[in-house]
């Protein structure tokens, strides 16, 4: 058996896949923050909870109505993204014209609001939520063991990033939503309805938050404060990727939780903290973020 | 800086033409004083001195968001790391409540030099998810550090005998320490926003561009109204971790910060006695909400909702822009 500076080399591929896994949620996370940023220049502080939403829709849907994983998968991002359309008609759009202060706020608020009323609901305790049928059991890899249920966590949440990248950066909706984001009243006067694509923005960005929730479920317990200190590392990600660039969101994000897991394995006590650490040596040497452009 | 005096003037200016409306201001605080002074006789005043430490917490917070335009969106780390600090003063270090006090706030204007200097780099938005990760990352150090002691906090903490003459187990004694470092906080905010350097913040909140332009030097006065706002909710803290006699992890956690951030809106953004109304509000309501099944969470957020959707420029504010009004 051999060693790597002194760590089972189970220990340190099986921390890195951890990571790798956490990197995904980031991944997804910050990507549809950095989405809903572009086009609303909005701070979503809601994501965590509509991620925890997601997450508590497909064990709701499981519970009590008898629907698997597999309908979850898409159901679950249906309604947290419908959700966030509602949220977007009735509430953001109203704040657009004042300072982006206040989007922040709000989407604060809704957040202590859906947290505080799944806890009331459900309690802190956790929900367990099993994992699919197909995707139990896992493949010993020679130098490690890989559970397939993580494997498709990760497999399925680049797939998920890739397609998003390539339906904003390489078709034409996504050039219309670019050309929003740069000038919408221009856009605007083009006869696209700018508003209308404001709100499926929206609604997209939270369905990406609620897809991680739904994957996050069956590894992570279903718990209504899951997604409150998620996001908040997902901030410091998205601070460190700098929010121009929808690749550097996905690059950073899952870099950030592969070095949250080596972390873990050679120094335990720094893991929870060395994202944070990461986003002050970023902003002293580059303060737009790695991949951000300085406005 | 040879620049400075036309501005100065012109503020100067400014400062006599609004000497009306101080007098007004003048009367609204020896009123709100002689409410201090009388309310521990008709309510509890454990009670009080909590609206106390937190009302000067939400002025600490009002005078970087309000004046400054700079939204701090992890003011917990100074007010939890300070209450930290100060309860291990007092209790490990047996230093007397004025020393334990000072050393809280100390830690906290170190903190805030910190975290100000690194956050400054990012403007708006950036600013507020910079200043929430680094708290987040203060909560995890509290979490894991020895001396704080993890979950338990650091419990008992001995009140002491102020300036080794008054005796703070005395609750009254304790009330009337918490008033006079309230008033001198409150005094130190007004001081700074009626200040040369308060007006430079003002102008540096409208426009910054226009600010440098004019040959400020922006990042040095946003620094320092970050340090001294820390310092501010720092003592806050301390304050809070003598009358409690606990410090703990509820000090430091992201909600803590929001709540502050809710004070302040709730009162009124950029006015001296928003915050103070704020706090008063929050904390009352907190304690009603404590006895019935309703969850805190959800109301508080109802209210941010609120706040945010039809009254952003809070109940002092609202006041203040009637008052206006009426007088054109």
């Amino acid at each position: 058996m051999f060693q790597l500076l002194g760590i089972p080399p189970q220990a340190l591929f099986g921390q890195l896949l951890l990571g790798l896994i956490n990197g995904s949620f980031y991944a997804l996370l910050s990507l549809g923050l950095a989405v809903i940023f572009g086009m609303l220049n909005v701070v979503n502080m809601a994501h965590g909870a509509l991620y925890m939403v997601g997450a508590f829709v497909a064990w709701l849907l499981l519970t009590y109505v008898g629907i698997g994983y597999w309908p979850a998968l898409v159901l679950a991002p249906l309604i947290v993204g419908a959700l966030g359309l509602v949220l977007e008609r009735t509430m953001l759009r109203r704040l657009y014209k004042v300072d982006h202060l206040y989007g922040l706020l709000l989407t604060f608020g809704l957040a202590l609001i859906f947290e505080g009323a799944f806890r009331h609901q459900f309690g802190v305790s956790g929900q367990p939520y099993p994992i699919p049928d197909l995707l139990k059991g896992g493949t010993n890899l020679g130098f490690m063991f890989l559970p397939t249920y993580r494997g498709w966590v990760v497999g399925f949440s680049i797939l998920v990033c890739g397609a998003t990248w390539f339906a904003i950066e390489r078709t034409k909706l996504g050039a219309y939503l670019r050309a929003a984001t740069e000038n919408p009243t221009l856009v605007q006067a083009f006869g696209i309805n700018v508003p209308v694509m404001v709100s499926l923005t929206y609604g997209f960005g939270v369905a990406l938050a609620g897809l991680a929730g739904v994957l996050a479920a069956p590894i992570y317990q279903v718990n209504p404060l899951m997604g409150a200190n998620l996001i908040i590392v997902v901030f410091a990600v998205v601070v460190i990727g700098g929010m121009g660039s929808i690749l550097g969101a996905i690059v950073t994000g899952l870099g950030l939780g592969l070095l949250e897991g080596v972390t873990k394995v050679f120094y335990p006590e720094a893991s929870n903290i060395v994202v944070f650490v990461i986003m002050a040596v970023v902003l002293m040497i580059k303060p737009a973020g790695l991949f951000g452009r300085e406005k | 800086m040879t620049t400075r005096s036309p501005t100065q003037t012109q503020a100067g200016l400014r400062l006599r033409a609004a000497s009306g409306a101080a007098t007004h201001t003048a009367l609204l605080m020896g009123g709100g004083l002689l409410v201090a002074v009388i309310a521990p006789f008709l309510l509890y005043p454990v009670f009080l001195m909590k609206v106390l430490c937190f009302a000067l917490f939400a002025c600490a917070f009002n005078l970087l968001i309000g004046f400054a335009g700079l939204m701090s969106f992890g003011h917990a780390a100074f007010f939890g790391s300070a209450a930290y600090v100060t309860a291990h003063a007092a209790k490990v270090w047996a230093l007397p409540p004025e020393l334990a006090i000072l050393a809280g706030t100390a830690s906290a204007a170190v903190l805030g030099l910190a975290f100000g200097a690194l956050a400054i780099r990012r403007q708006g938005i950036y600013f507020a998810m910079i200043t929430l990760a680094l708290s987040q990352m203060v909560f995890f150090l509290a979490l894991q550090l020895p001396f704080t002691h993890g979950e338990d906090g650091i419990q008992a903490v001995p009140r002491g005998t102020l300036f080794g003459l008054f005796d703070l187990t005395d609750s009254m004694t304790m009330y009337y320490s918490v008033l006079a470092i309230f008033v001198a906080g409150f005094a130190l905010v007004w001081r700074t926003v009626h200040s040369p350097f308060g007006q430079v913040l003002k102008a540096i909140r409208e426009n910054e561009p226009r600010a440098i332009s004019l040959g400020y030097r922006t990042e040095r006065y946003k620094l320092v109204a970050f340090v001294l706002s820390a310092s501010l909710a720092g003592m806050a803290g301390a304050t809070k971790a003598l009358v409690f006699q606990l410090a703990s992890l509820t000090d430091v956690t992201w909600q803590m910060s929001g709540e502050v951030v809710l004070m302040t809106l709730l009162g009124g953004m950029g006015t001296l006695f928003g915050p103070v109304v704020g706090a008063a509000l929050v904390v009352t309501l907190e304690s009603y909400l404590a006895a019935t099944s309703l969850p805190v969470p959800v109301v508080i957020g109802c209210i941010f909702v609120v706040c945010v959707l039809v009254f952003r420029k809070g109940i002092v504010g609202e006041i203040k822009h009637w008052f206006e009004n009426r007088s054109k």
